[in-house]
């Protein structure tokens, strides 16, 4: 494997449309290995990586868990209650203490924005953001982008720079957004971003939207992709919008909606669904249009791809 | 004691000065000024090539004492302040406990007497606590010294309650400064709303929610009377409320601060850097442009620094956890100087306006001039040394410069408060 240009999965502002190919295509060499009966091989056998959860997450954390299992890391688990946070100290002193165990690389995911910088700055080991506030959260934006390139690019022949892709619901909290707008302007999709206006970040233009509407019935028949972002029942308080009911009536993706969309657009979501709000039941298990089961296990593949890259493990190691 | 400064330029607007003469001190006064003066004895320095102007004032600083010395203390913040050719300060009331009686006053007093490299006015605060709920005993404070009343740090978010503040303040002839932010827009905002909140996934701190609470007070202003002096004025809106406050003739006066003026959002990168976090926030270039035509044209009457110092580790942390503020006493002179007068965007005369004469009108102290009689609080400038920001160049105790590393020209090299020296060649004087 020629050398992997990067040094952490933190930002995609440095990364190349071919950088991301060369995840997702080694993500795709990954997938072999998880339909074995043995799901495991030697690569990243003697890599030690701290899974640094700050953050309650349940998912995230076990695609991770499992990627690092089935490459033979090392893994360790440190966060929650357990942190030495809730004992005062600092994320600085906390990030030192673990290096001194001589660990290789940081999976971090944190309620504030930029803590991944942070730690990269400070520990000298590859780190990869597992979602950082409302700011970013790159593996999500490659399992998205994988499953894409699945659905629309190898199974349905198109080419990524003809995709236009609608993102639907809280823009302006979402880490999701962060990072999967960026990246699939990287890739030369269309993007258009769709949400009421208390949803909207200042500056969509910013993350590389191509336009912002409120208008879901009229962008809808464009779209070969609907990413349903999923509206947070606990951050109601606030109110950006009077009702879950009229939400689903503005921005949910409903099976009446199913008309306005392109036969072949398919419908993506990071997870978990709130049925009956941002999507219903009819849309989430739709057999042809729901790619929403394939996004979970690209999260492995492509958290498998960014491990293995970064760390540039065993090169026999896919052979294994 | 006599003391002659000799051969230095001379700047001072108010008595339309600009020329290289001496100057004679005695008793703490200046007793003359002209060409070719000589005394019988004294201590006689050479100030060829520099420039001799009345006192800086920093009209808004915060000393952390009592209570948060280990950012910094009145010791170490009236001598950060000498070292950035300061004569006066006037402290924030926010401390632990707060500046809102007349203990508090005349506890500050007493150890800028006692420690002090500099005078130090005294703001009181306007509400118990802080809070905007109940009045503070300003009368007592002003009985006992407190020059100006302000809530620095928090806007006071009830009308009715800021109208009371005003309403009472005004019996006292005291100025009353605001910090302009209203909490219901603002929530948690980190960062100015729009192309840096975007990219970096944080809240953001609209340029609304100050210029709403500049419009409220202004109009509390003309209801009550009450003089008014907005603080780290910030957005070109927020300035043209004040233009057009000052045309309608009420009493209103604003400061702007170096960072709004030579930093923008646009300096936050991904690195987070924890010394851009200020409230209100580092603006987009266009509000700094407009802040700077403002510091031109006389809409801005004073340049003030909020110096807030913090210590490394409540800054070296996530960025939505660390506290606002950054430190200014020590740059703010060489910017200005760098920025503004460097390339004439302003002359030595309009700086004298904004760093010591309007600092002193608004905080109702003795006014500073070269000429006979006057207190001689003085500032040495040398306009053409070349210096490094650096921690180790600091007096402060507190490292949270955002311009550091930054090559400046121009610095003061010697301060006198009363005829007798804090600083000379550009070391405390202990």
């Amino acid at each position: 494997m020629a050398g992997f240009p990067h040094e952490h999965l933190i930002d995609f502002s440095d990364y190349s449309a071919d950088d991301i190919m060369l995840l997702l295509e080694t993500a795709y060499k990954f997938k072999e290995v998880n339909e074995r009966r043995i799901k495991k091989v030697p690569t990243l056998k003697g890599f030690t990586v701290v899974n640094m959860f700050n953050e309650p997450s349940t998912r995230t954390r076990s695609s991770f868990e499992i990627a690092e299992k089935r490459l033979s890391a090392d893994s360790l688990n440190f966060g929650g209650s357990s942190t030495s946070t809730v004992k005062g100290e600092s994320l600085v002193d906390t990030v030192e203490t673990l290096c001194a165990y001589k660990i290789d690389l940081i999976v971090v995911r944190d309620k504030h924005a930029g803590v991944p910088r942070k730690i990269a700055d400070v520990s000298g080991v590859h780190v990869i953001d597992a979602g950082d506030g409302k700011h970013q959260h790159p593996t999500q934006a490659l399992l998205d982008l994988y499953s894409i390139w699945q659905e629309k690019v190898v199974a349905g022949g198109m080419a990524f720079d003809k995709l236009k892709v609608g993102i639907v619901g809280d823009i302006g909290h979402s880490r999701v957004c962060g990072s999967l707008i960026p990246a699939l302007k990287i890739m030369g999709c269309d993007v258009t971003v769709i949400a009421p206006p208390t949803l909207m970040p200042a500056r969509p233009d910013v993350l590389g939207a191509d336009r912002a509407t409120s208008d879901l019935d009229a962008a809808l028949p464009e779209l070969d992709v609907v990413y349903m972002l999923r509206i947070q029942r606990e951050r109601l308080e606030g109110a950006p919008f009077p009702s879950l009911r009229e939400y689903n009536q503005l921005f949910g993706l409903t099976q009446e909606r199913d008309a306005l969309m392109r036969p072949d657009a398919c419908v993506c979501h990071p997870g978990p669904i709130n049925r009956g709000v941002e999507l219903d039941s009819f849309m989430a298990d739709h057999p042809k249009r729901s790619i929403i089961l394939d996004q979970v296990y690209a999260g492995v593949l492509v958290r498998m791809a960014a491990l293995y890259l970064l760390l540039g493990g065993a090169s026999d190691g896919l052979d294994a | 004691m006599a003391l002659m400064l000799k051969n230095a330029r001379l700047v001072d607007p108010q008595v339309g000065l600009d020329e290289v003469a001496d100057i004679l001190i005695r008793d703490g006064r200046i007793v003359e000024v002209g060409h070719g003066l000589s005394m019988e004895k004294g201590i006689e320095r050479d100030l060829s090539g520099k420039v001799v102007v009345p006192g800086l004032v920093d009209m808004h600083v915060h000393l952390r004492e009592p209570g948060q010395e280990q950012k910094e203390d009145i010791a170490s913040g009236t001598r950060a302040a000498a070292h950035g050719g300061f004569t006066a300060v006037c402290a924030m009331p926010n401390t632990s406990p707060v500046i809102d009686n007349a203990l508090g006053v005349e506890y500050v007093k007493a150890r800028a007497e006692q420690v002090g490299k500099c005078r130090v006015l005294v703001a009181g605060a306007c509400s118990q606590g802080l809070k905007g709920e109940v009045l503070a005993e300003m009368g007592d404070m002003a009985a006992h010294g407190a020059v100006a009343f302000t809530d620095d740090g928090h806007g006071i978010q009830d009308a009715g309650m800021m109208r009371r503040v005003m309403d009472y303040a005004v019996q006292f002839g005291r100025t009353v400064m605001v910090h302009c932010q209203d909490d219901s827009l603002v929530g948690e905002g980190q960062v100015n709303e729009g192309v840096v909140s975007t990219r970096l996934g944080m809240l953001g701190w609209p340029a609304e929610g100050e210029e709403l609470e500049i419009a409220r007070d202004i109009a509390l202003c003309r209801l009550t009377g009450c003089p008014l002096h907005i603080q780290h004025v910030t957005t070109a809106r927020g300035l043209d409320l004040v233009r057009a406050a000052k045309a309608e003739g009420l009493p209103v006066t604003c400061e702007v601060t170096p960072h709004h003026l030579f930093l923008t959002e646009d300096d936050i990168d991904e690195a987070y850097d924890t010394a851009l976090k200020v409230n209100p926030p580092l603006r987009t270039a266009a509000d700094a442009a407009a802040l700077a035509a403002g510091v031109a044209d006389g809409t801005v009457d004073a340049l003030a620094t909020d110096h807030a110092p913090h210590t490394d580790w409540e800054k070296d942390r996530e960025f939505e956890l660390a506290p606002f503020g950054m430190t200014g006493l020590e740059t703010a002179l060489s910017l200005v100087l760098t920025h503004l007068v460097g390339p004439g965007t302003i002359g030595y005369d309009r700086l004298v306006e904004l760093m010591a004469v309007a600092p002193r009108a608004i905080l109702g102290a003795e006014p500073v001039k070269l000429e006979a009689g006057s207190v001689a609080d003085l500032t040495v400038i040398d306009p053409a040394e070349r210096w490094t920001v650096s921690r180790e160049g600091f007096c402060s105790k507190a490292g949270n410069s955002g311009f550091m590393g930054v090559e400046l020209t121009g610095r003061a090299t010697d301060v006198y408060v009363g005829g007798y020296a804090t600083m000379e060649e550009g070391s405390i004087v202990e």
